[in-house]
């Protein structure tokens, strides 16, 4: 596995912007450039560190949207009260240099090493930025592991990456769910995820299926309880909460 | 030595422009920053009660009612957090500490604050008594709210703002001083801010 | 007076996965899927999973059981500052 650098201390390196690009209104993609990046996992984040002049630094974690391979890429979603999304979001331009520091995390990772359970991601808003990196790897490295991606947004301009998830690839099935508004004519879900629409949407128990669950820590809380109350194993559950709105931005 | 990021700002924030009233080291701001280090409790006011120990012994007790019908002050002061943020002219209403501890015999010479979700802080008896120290329960003319530490917090504004413990329910008094929750993770036991006092040693 | 109604766990927490980069800096290794046991109640959690306050004072990790402090990291300049009494043991995989 090339890359996985989980062992040795991290160090703060300085990454150059190389691109940006919108998502929605309120999420942007960021290329980096980041000299000796040795790789990362799909699921990996990495923390990005920022110095105002007078000396005031800020600090903030964020998902990897790319696969293993592909050059690093993070897509951020503008919070409101955000101290560092809107500068990510707004301020930031190509040639600008950051620090980072990454790749980050052993848990909330999918390598494709497990043949046979099928995998249900669920999604809530920017919670799908690290999927992007599980399907891309999926389909880099082949695998025909049968994925479901339930994937919970504001309203259709509101879903990130929409362009690559309606056309997921064989073995992969993606659900939208629409929660504030949804186009006419919309024959897809509406609402927030409920035990009955994740009941639908996920795994039966028999086949050991595995469970990746990311977004707001409410909803985080909300789906992992659900599971559980299906009888997916906790141990087949896991985690990763991005705190609530203004929490960390 | 890390590199400036173009264009970055953070929090809106004024370096300190008062000079006589921003202790070193500290940036003013408008906000009113939330740190937890646990969950926010939730006591009912009707089984709330704030108690002063000693030796084992609950020397003094009174219940919500019973706080709220001593003496209110209305209390006007400069914070300070050791993350280096200050907030001048807050506003509170509080019972001050020296009413409290008037009701009680006592020769401590220290106090532990503690408070619902355990957290505890620790202070000397002088710089809890003298018209220095408060039980907050009102913020800017509205009730405390959970965030900030109600129904009631100690207000001790002239140490930084880790001293004003949050959720308070009572003081031990002790011969001895203790360490509380911050101070045995490495803050100072003391915490003046005009002097950056802010980790042990310092 | 005023009932608040708010929920017991707030919504700004975070789990072990928002430290991954502190534990890195405290362990020198990945340890987001390490297991730690509750010195407390005697839960195991792998560490992405715990219950964490993250703020400028510090990092306060708590067993998502029962709340029970299980480490907590101070930095002071580059220094951390680790406490770990309340984790029972910690393990992570061999290799």
């Amino acid at each position: 596995m090339a890359g996985t650098a989980v062992r040795g201390r991290l160090t703060w390196q300085v990454a150059t912007v190389e691109s940006l690009r919108p998502e929605t209104a309120s999420v942007r993609t960021i290329d980096l450039a980041v000299p000796g990046w040795a790789g990362h996992q799909a699921g990996q984040h990495l923390d990005i560190r920022l110095t105002a002049d007078d000396g005031y630094v800020a600090e903030r974690s964020y998902s990897i949207a790319s696969a293993p391979g592909e050059p690093v890429m993070v897509t951020v979603e503008r919070l409101e009260d955000g101290e560092v999304s809107p500068y990510l979001t707004e301020e930031l331009r190509a040639g600008d240099e950051i620090e980072v520091r990454g790749p980050i995390g052993g848990y909330f990772v999918w390598d494709g090493n497990e043949a046979e359970p099928p995998v249900l991601l669920v999604a809530g808003g920017s919670g799908v930025v690290p999927f992007r990196s599980i399907l891309r790897h999926r389909a880099a490295i082949g695998s025909a592991v049968p994925f479901r991606l339930l994937y919970s947004a504001r309203s259709l301009p509101d879903v990130i990456y929409r362009a690559e998830l309606d056309h997921p690839g064989d073995g992969v099935e993606v659900i939208y769910t629409l929660t504030r508004q949804q186009p006419s004519g919309w024959t897809g879900h509406s609402g927030r995820v409920t035990p009955a629409l994740l009941g639908e949407a996920a795994w039966p128990v028999s086949r050991r299926p595995l469970a990746f669950v990311c977004g707001p820590t409410a909803f985080v809380e909300t789906v992992a309880a659900a599971l559980v109350d299906f009888g997916y194993p906790p141990e087949r559950i896991k985690t990763e909460r991005y705190g609530g709105t203004g929490a960390t931005g | 030595m890390s590199p400036i990021s173009r264009g970055f700002h953070g929090r809106r924030r004024e370096a300190a422009g008062d000079a006589g009233r921003v202790p070193p080291g500290q940036y003013l701001t408008d906000d009113f920053p939330v740190l937890s280090a646990g969950p926010t409790p939730h006591t009912p006011l009707e089984k709330w009660t704030f108690s002063i120990r000693q030796g084992g012994d609950t020397s003094k007790s009174w219940s919500w009612a019973e706080i709220r019908d001593l003496p209110e002050e209305d209390v006007t002061a400069d914070i300070h957090c050791v993350t280096r943020w200050s907030k001048l002219d807050t506003r509170w209403q509080a019972v001050s500490i020296d009413t409290l501890l008037a009701q009680v015999e006592h020769q401590a010479r220290y106090v532990l604050a503690f408070c619902d979700g355990g957290y505890t802080t620790n202070l000397p008896l002088g710089d809890v008594t003298g018209g220095q120290a408060w039980l907050a329960y009102g913020y800017d003319g509205s009730p405390l709210q959970p965030e900030h530490g109600g129904p009631a917090r100690l207000l001790v504004p002239h140490l930084y703002f880790w001293k004003s413990a949050k959720w308070v329910r009572g003081l031990e008094l002790l011969d001895v001083d203790e360490p509380g929750f911050w101070e045995r993770y490495g803050y100072n036991n003391y915490g003046d801010p005009w002097r950056e006092q802010r980790y042990a040693g310092d | 007076m005023t009932a608040f109604d708010e929920t017991q766990l707030s919504d700004r927490t975070l789990d072990g996965n928002a430290i991954g980069g502190q534990l890195r800096e405290v362990f020198g290794t990945e340890m987001t899927a390490a297991v730690g046991t509750c010195a407390s109640c005697g839960a195991t959690a792998q560490l992405a999973e715990t219950l964490v306050y993250l703020n400028a004072m510090g990092t306060v990790v708590r067993c998502r059981t029962c709340t029970a402090i299980l480490l907590v990291v101070i930095k002071r300049g580059e220094v951390n500052c680790v406490d770990l009494q309340g984790l029972s043991a910690l393990t992570t995989e061999a290799g």
